[in-house]
């Protein structure tokens, strides 16, 4: 008996997970919006070379919003990710510009040591402040994203230009791939260029990915969100599960702020401005609760896509203005909301009904 | 030490500022037994758990696990586990978002990868095993919560347990998980697991257990077998009273009928969780709602008290046609609800004793209309008198007094808006013996005093103890109104299982 049990369950499919769920609902909304796109308004959107433009645009925003997702996952927030961007970028900028060493590689290096250390710093101090001393994550990265800024404007009132060669090369440097290009009307091919920061936060979604589902410590971040207690019940070590995943989330939005260098070399003091707001949008489209222990960056990845073709559509449509576009990202925001919590609330219908 | 005891505590001692909690216990576990740990709140059965597992820091005395020669030291939860002591508690604490393979495994693994073909493969066996009905892949969020307890369970049994400590596990699981509970219990007992049971449903004791230890006021009462521990004596030595005074348990006071007026009204009321049913209670009297688990007992009196969405009937309070479509007008004309589950409706945790106690005043006065401090006090000190409350003083948190208590506080806050007509949902669950007593008997005492009460309590005895008049509910429908000479165990069981009707 017990055999055949065994053989029968391991047969039988598991009906899709939360997650699973709402990822799903996140990548058809994606595929219907780009594919209206590309029967309304044609033009850019019948290029493949449209979809790699979107991920060269956002891939600083692709980095914080996966390191986002890690935080929300384990029940927290970090809305300093903006903010070390900004900061990243300044002092980046500043160093390149500034520093006087004539050996390319080795300023370029020193970059983004400097930029990660900037990231990790941040992520060591709010770790230890909300892990240990259980301050609300919510205040802590409040006070990172004003001292990030303070500090971003303390280095330089002014814009600052990248002067320096090495890196306007690094930045100038695409991956070319002919095959997915396209012919110009004077009859030269032209291939489709991805952008090295792209190809950072791709390998940054997959790494991220295999971390929180095949790593102990992403799957402790899970439990961590799920229910804190219990967690610890558990015999997880939740205050270090939670130290680390901020330490992590700083140090991706530190990669992230070099990534937005490499794609606009200079630095302001409103650099990035906002931009921890629509990557919080993002994981949330992508299916991310804010309430913890549900998500998946891959959704994340889709998130960010969904801000981005809005962006784009509206861009391209007659209504190009600022204010549509973020009135479109708000209905997007808010619709996707309403959908999660209509769907989550069906499927609760379900399960009693399962349990009678 | 006897040869085949695979936990052995001598000399317990737990100081906490002001009490004594645990004043020189001693508990002997032997191997393949289920041990009942036994007493009322606040006797200390809580606490020793709680140094056994190293949540707390013994005081004194010693501690010995089977296959250690020297004293077992328990500093934290991972402690305990590592030298095989395994809780599961009543609340249940996995993870719900994670897999149920997960859940066995999570927080034990060594290495950084997690290798989930194996978690499954393994899981699905341990399942299998035991005989859980869930799969190793399914979220645990979608079992039922006796499979999920089982699933704890089945986690601390592949932890190597030697000792496995249930707490309270039986309190929110239905007759038949109950049943399947009990079976797992039984099969890990041949097995050789020792089994520390902590409950509060005697008749559940007096079915699984071998072996009784009693605890009253921190103090060990002593050690028994099952056979030679008639119910009737457990419970006098729970409660340090004589046999005699059990007798008087039986009749805590008259019934009351009740006077003609009728307090409360209503026909073909339904709301969103309740199908629709008519009611009506007199002034002074004191009915129940009764029948299994689920039965919809719970949710029609929600629907009085308007804490559902009412979706249609009519409703009259005292002769007048009244609308309560939410609990603020329920107030208003004068109901009252003590809602089932403590925790999440009733207590506000962190508030203080007397917070809880104005609360239902305050919002039924407005807040616009504060009331002076010294009022609130007066207001507190009265109830705390009156139903005897435990606590430090009036501003002591809520959360910090045991389950009687609290439930006192929350009978306190109602009684202060002087309601006519008070709904009490399961007040004596997961309570001691003596509080449910003195809950019973106020309950009477109130009735007297004119106020309509309407009772439900999951145990019998009790329902037919304080009611008149018993509205017996089967699949969400009422099947019976039973009054006078119906009103046996035996003709309410009956009619709840729908034999001869």
């Amino acid at each position: 008996m017990t055999g055949v049990n065994t053989t029968s369950r391991a047969k039988r499919k598991e009906p899709m997970t939360d997650a699973q769920l709402l990822m799903t609902i996140s990548i058809c909304i994606f595929a219907f919006m780009y594919a209206a796109a590309m029967i309304f308004l044609g033009g850019g959107f019948l290029k493949f070379q449209q979809i790699f433009d979107l991920l060269n645009d956002n891939a600083a925003l692709i980095i914080i919003s996966c390191s986002l997702t890690i935080v929300m996952i384990g029940g927290g927030i970090n809305i300093s990710v903006g903010g070390v961007i900004g900061l990243t970028v300044m002092s980046c900028a500043l160093f390149l510009n500034n520093n006087g060493i004539q050996n390319g590689f080795l300023s370029i290096l020193l970059t983004i040591l400097l930029a990660l250390g900037i990231g990790l710093a941040f992520g060591v101090l709010e770790g230890f402040l909300v892990s240990f001393l259980g301050i609300q994550p919510f205040i802590v990265t409040l006070a990172g994203m004003f001292l990030s800024r303070g500090l971003t404007t303390m280095l330089s009132v002014n814009p600052v230009k990248v002067t320096h060669e090495a890196f306007l090369a690094l930045v100038k440097s695409k991956i070319k791939i002919p095959w997915l290009g396209y012919v110009a009307q004077n009859g030269n091919p032209i291939p489709a260029k991805l952008e090295i920061g792209a190809v950072v936060a791709l390998c940054v979604v997959i790494l991220v990915y295999l971390m929180l589902h095949f790593m102990r410590f992403g799957r402790n971040i899970y439990a961590l969100g799920g229910n804190r207690q219990s967690a610890l019940m558990l015999g997880i070590n939740v205050r270090s599960t939670c130290f680390w995943s901020y330490v992590l989330s700083g140090l991706l939005s530190g990669l992230a702020g070099y990534v937005f260098l490499m794609h606009k070399p200079a630095g302001n003091a409103s650099v990035a401005m906002r931009s921890e707001m629509d990557a919080i949008a993002a994981s949330i489209i992508g299916g991310t609760l804010l309430t913890g222990g549900v998500g998946n960056v891959i959704g994340t990845l889709f998130g960010v896509m969904i801000l981005a073709t809005i962006q784009k559509i509206i861009a391209l449509s007659p209504l190009n203005a600022s204010w549509w576009q973020e009135m479109a990202s708000g209905a997007m925001l808010g619709f996707f909301i309403i959908l999660q919590s209509v769907v989550l609330s069906n499927r609760g219908k379900h399960k009693s009904k399962d349990k009678e | 030490m006897q040869n085949d005891a695979v936990l052995t505590m001598r000399g317990i001692y737990k100081y906490f500022p002001g009490t004594i909690a645990l004043n020189n216990v001693d508990f002997t576990l032997r191997k393949g037994e289920i041990h009942a740990l036994m007493g009322e709140n606040g006797a200390g059965k809580s606490t020793l758990i709680k140094v056994l597992t190293g949540v707390y820091e013994k005081d004194g005395g010693s501690i010995w696990v089977e296959g250690g020669d020297k004293e077992a030291r328990i500093h934290s939860p991972q402690d305990a586990q590592n030298i095989g002591i395994s809780t599961v508690y009543q609340e249940i604490t996995l993870c719900p978002n994670l897999t149920v393979a997960e859940n066995m495994f999570i927080g034990r693994t060594n290495g950084e990868v997690v290798h989930w073909k194996e978690y499954e493969k393994r899981a699905t066996e341990l399942l299998d095993n035991l005989g859980i009905p869930a799969r190793a892949r399914q979220e645990l969020s979608r079992c039922s919560l006796a499979v999920q307890q089982m699933v704890a369970i089945a986690r601390a049994v592949d932890m190597q347990c030697k000792v496995l400590i249930l707490d309270e596990p039986t309190s929110s699981l239905d007759e038949k998980e109950v049943e399947m509970l009990f079976k797992l219990m039984r099969d890990l007992k041949a097995r050789g697991v020792g089994i520390i049971f902590v409950t509060h449903f005697l008749e559940q004791v007096y079915e699984v257990c071998d072996r009784i230890t009693v605890l009253r006021n921190g103090e060990l009462v002593g050690e028994y077998a099952i056979q030679d521990l008639p119910q009737v004596e457990l419970v006098a030595k729970m409660m340090g009273k004589d046999l005699n005074d059990l007798a008087n348990m039986e009749q805590v006071g008259q019934k009351s009928l009740g006077a003609d007026e009728v307090v409360y009204e209503a026909n073909a009321l339904s709301s969103s969780e309740s199908r629709p049913f008519d009611f009506c209670i007199h002034r002074g009297e004191v009915n129940g709602f009764t029948g299994l688990l689920g039965s919809g007992r719970s949710e029609s009196v929600r629907a009085i008290f308007g804490a559902d969405r009412v979706t249609g009937g009519k409703v009259r309070v005292k002769g007048k046609d009244v609308k309560i479509t939410n609990p603020r007008e329920a107030m208003k004309n004068g109901i009252g609800y003590l809602p089932e589950d403590r925790k999440r409706d009733g207590i506000i945790a962190d508030l203080s004793v007397r917070e809880n106690i104005i609360l239902a005043l305050q919002v039924m006065k407005g807040f616009f209309h504060p009331m002076s401090k010294a009022q609130m006090r007066q207001f507190a000190d009265e109830y705390i008198n009156a139903l005897q409350i435990k606590t430090a003083s009036q501003d002591t948190p809520i959360k910090s007094l045991s389950g009687g208590n609290q439930q006192k506080v929350i009978l306190a806050r109602w009684l202060l808006t002087h309601p006519d007509y008070l709904i009490l949902d399961e007040p004596t669950r997961g309570i001691d013996v003596g509080t449910k007593l003195e809950i019973q008997k106020l309950v009477l005492k109130l009735a007297e005093e004119n106020m309509s009460v309407t009772f439900i309590s999951s145990e019998i005895e009790e329902m037919l103890r304080t009611c008149s008049r018993l509205i017996v509910m089967r699949d969400r429908k009422i099947v019976g109104e039973l009054t006078g000479d119906q009103l046996t165990q035996g003709y309410v069981m009956k009619t709840i299982a729908g034999g001869d009707r």
